[in-house]
């Protein structure tokens, strides 16, 4: 198997429909690599990569957004930041204006309008970072995020994520890694925030009606980003026409069929990895390493 | 009829895939003069089975987007560091910025010391009332990779209560999205109850107490329904132990069945497409979420 001389340096895999396998493929993948892997779990509303690969956590840090605070001694209640803000999460009243943190984006606006720098900007916790080591002799990094329950935003803690990414600035040794994220589902901001900067999105999908229109919602998204996409055809019973011919048409590569195979359902559940409890399931990734280019 | 008797139930679930959507369809097919709604407005599929005609196509337009006037740029380079989403990047000498990186602040606009930077509207996708077999539905569609679908999601919950005011209605029904995150949030808050369609797999119980968390800090009532129970009978039953536990107003199995993904296949409910066992399970299920719901 030669993947130590890929030309794709970080592989998200993703999906419109949830449900489809995404998880499934992207530890799989990780556990059957020959070279160093990261694997990043960027569905940070339910990571649920850690269930299947028991990682020993080193480090966890708490993801914070920058939020307003008003200072009332120094405010004059003259509105501005209020009238700045795009997201209504800040307002004026007739004393000292009101945050709202859970609608705030951060972007530092009525800090920036405040003439009597009345304003500062604090911390707001949204969610965590943990990173650490998995794999049978700890060979894979590994690192997810975690909403807090309540909190809406996604993105901010995908970014950080995605920030400990190793790049040029790292020791030569670190160069040859390949990342795998796991993406949130859907087509919006976090799934954005996931894929973007990616070398190649893998679509798992499903062969039904739900899995293919949702896969062409995100195909559409990742045409817009310009990333180049590839296939995964999970759950395959009678015939996976339904998708083949689409992505024959967007001209996408199907990588890996995987068949419908109640075995592997069963050891999903017990949080198992395929790979272990299904003997002969270990060529599937095999070839799946071998078709990414 | 007021608004005061209004009933609303949205079916989530957190882990997506779990049968969500086919379950919604098929309680449609048994709720009494429903408005249905599919508030998973970024990968919505309901429309799948429920053929809905539409009869009013609006635009949802939500936020900004930034524009620089490359002509008019003097490039001092002031817009870049204020921009805390790194959507402003420098390529041969000229200022850019990133749509998809774009949140709509306006602080680029606002300190733009030449003014060079345009604020424009930004369409983010489209809603629609129409009509079913079952009733009037209102649903969406975010442009792919667009922004703020809970903003999305209030305006369909908005206009359906406006259908059912104008109609006499007082059954809301909607598909929710997967996860907990904004559009999760927008979707529940103020329901009647939430119904949450999980499986029992690891990923599913692990995220169904997350959906139960959120569910429980925003006040809503719920419901829990194990889809596909007899994959892990252990699971199960640890799952309805806690789902109880934590205040669920009832919890309900669903067998696994082909027949799902044969009805999906072929745009039926699974109530419309045969007289199986598992019609039998959800039409019992719904029977139980209708009576928890007149207690509330």
């Amino acid at each position: 198997m030669a993947t130590g001389n890929k030309k794709t340096r970080i592989i998200a895999i993703a999906s419109g429909k949830g449900g489809t396998g995404k998880t499934t493929v992207a530890v799989n993948l990780a556990m059957t690599a020959t070279v160093p892997v990261r694997l990043l779990d960027c569905d940070v509303e339910e990571p649920n990569c850690h269930l299947f690969v028991k990682p020993v956590i080193h480090k966890k840090s708490d993801v914070c957004v920058l939020v307003p605070e008003v200072d009332e001694s120094l405010c004059n209640v003259c509105g501005e930041c209020a009238d700045f803000c795009r997201f209504g999460a800040i307002v004026s009243l007739k004393t000292k204006p009101l945050v709202f943190p859970d609608l705030c984006h951060g972007c530092g606006g009525c800090f920036h309008v405040c003439s009597r720098e009345a304003i500062r900007e604090v911390p707001y916790e949204v969610g965590v970072i943990e990173s650490g080591m998995c794999g049978k002799n700890s060979q894979i990094l590994f690192a997810q995020g975690r909403l807090n329950v309540g909190r809406a935003k996604s993105p901010p803690i995908i970014r950080q994520l995605k920030r400990e990414l190793p790049g040029q600035s790292d020791p030569p040794a670190r160069q040859g890694i390949i990342t795998i994220i796991d993406a949130p589902p859907g087509t919006s901001c976090p799934f954005v925030s996931a894929v973007s900067g990616c070398d190649l999105v893998l679509l798992v999908t499903e062969p039904t009606p739900f899995g293919l229109h949702d896969m062409k919602l995100a195909v559409e998204s990742l045409k817009q980003l310009a990333l180049p996409v590839g296939a995964v055809i999970n759950r395959v019973a009678g015939g996976s026409e339904i998708i083949t011919q689409y992505c024959q048409s967007e001209k996408i590569p199907v990588y890996l069929e995987i068949p419908d195979d109640r075995r592997i359902a069963e050891a999903y559940s017990c949080g198992r990895i395929v790979t272990d409890a299904v003997a002969d399931s270990k060529g599937l990734f095999e070839r799946l390493w071998a078709a990414i280019p | 009829m007021g608004g005061h008797t209004m009933k609303e139930i949205v079916v989530v679930s957190g882990k997506g895939g779990t049968g969500k959507t086919s379950l919604m369809a098929a309680f449609a097919s048994l709720a009494k003069n429903p408005v249905l709604l599919d508030c998973d407005v970024d990968a919505a599929d309901l429309h799948l089975i429920l053929s809905p005609d539409i009869i009013e196509k609006h635009i949802f337009k939500s936020g900004q987007e930034a524009i620089i006037r490359s002509n008019e740029c003097i490039r001092c380079g002031a817009c870049q560091p204020l921009c805390r989403f790194d959507a402003i990047t420098r390529k041969n000498d000229a200022y850019q910025i990133n749509k998809h990186a774009c949140e709509g602040c306006g602080v680029c606009v606002s300190f733009c010391c030449s003014r060079a930077i345009d604020f424009h509207e930004r369409t983010c996708g489209e809603w629609y009332r129409s009509g079913t077999r079952y009733g009037p539905m209102v649903h969406a569609r975010l442009f792919p990779g667009a922004e703020n679908s809970g903003k999305l999601v209030t305006v369909v919950r908005e206009a359906a209560r406006k259908t059912a005011g104008e109609r006499g209605l007082d059954l809301l029904l909607s598909d929710g999205p997967p996860g907990i995150g904004c559009p999760v949030i927008a979707s529940i808050t103020g329901a009647s109850m939430v119904v949450v369609v999980t499986e029992p797999t690891m990923s599913g119980e692990h995220d169904m107490k997350r959906i139960l968390e959120l569910a429980r800090q925003l006040a809503v009532p719920y419901a829990v329904l194990i889809n596909k129970w007899d994959i892990n009978s252990e699971n199960t039953a640890r799952m309805e132990t806690y789902a109880l536990k934590s205040g669920a107003g009832m919890v309900g199995r669903i067998r696994y069945d082909r027949v799902v993904t044969e009805a999906q296949r072929a745009g039926k409910t699974v109530m419309e497409y045969n007289n199986s066992d598992i019609a039998a399970e959800i039409r019992e299920g719904w029977e139980h979420i209708w009576d928890l719901l007149q207690k509330q």
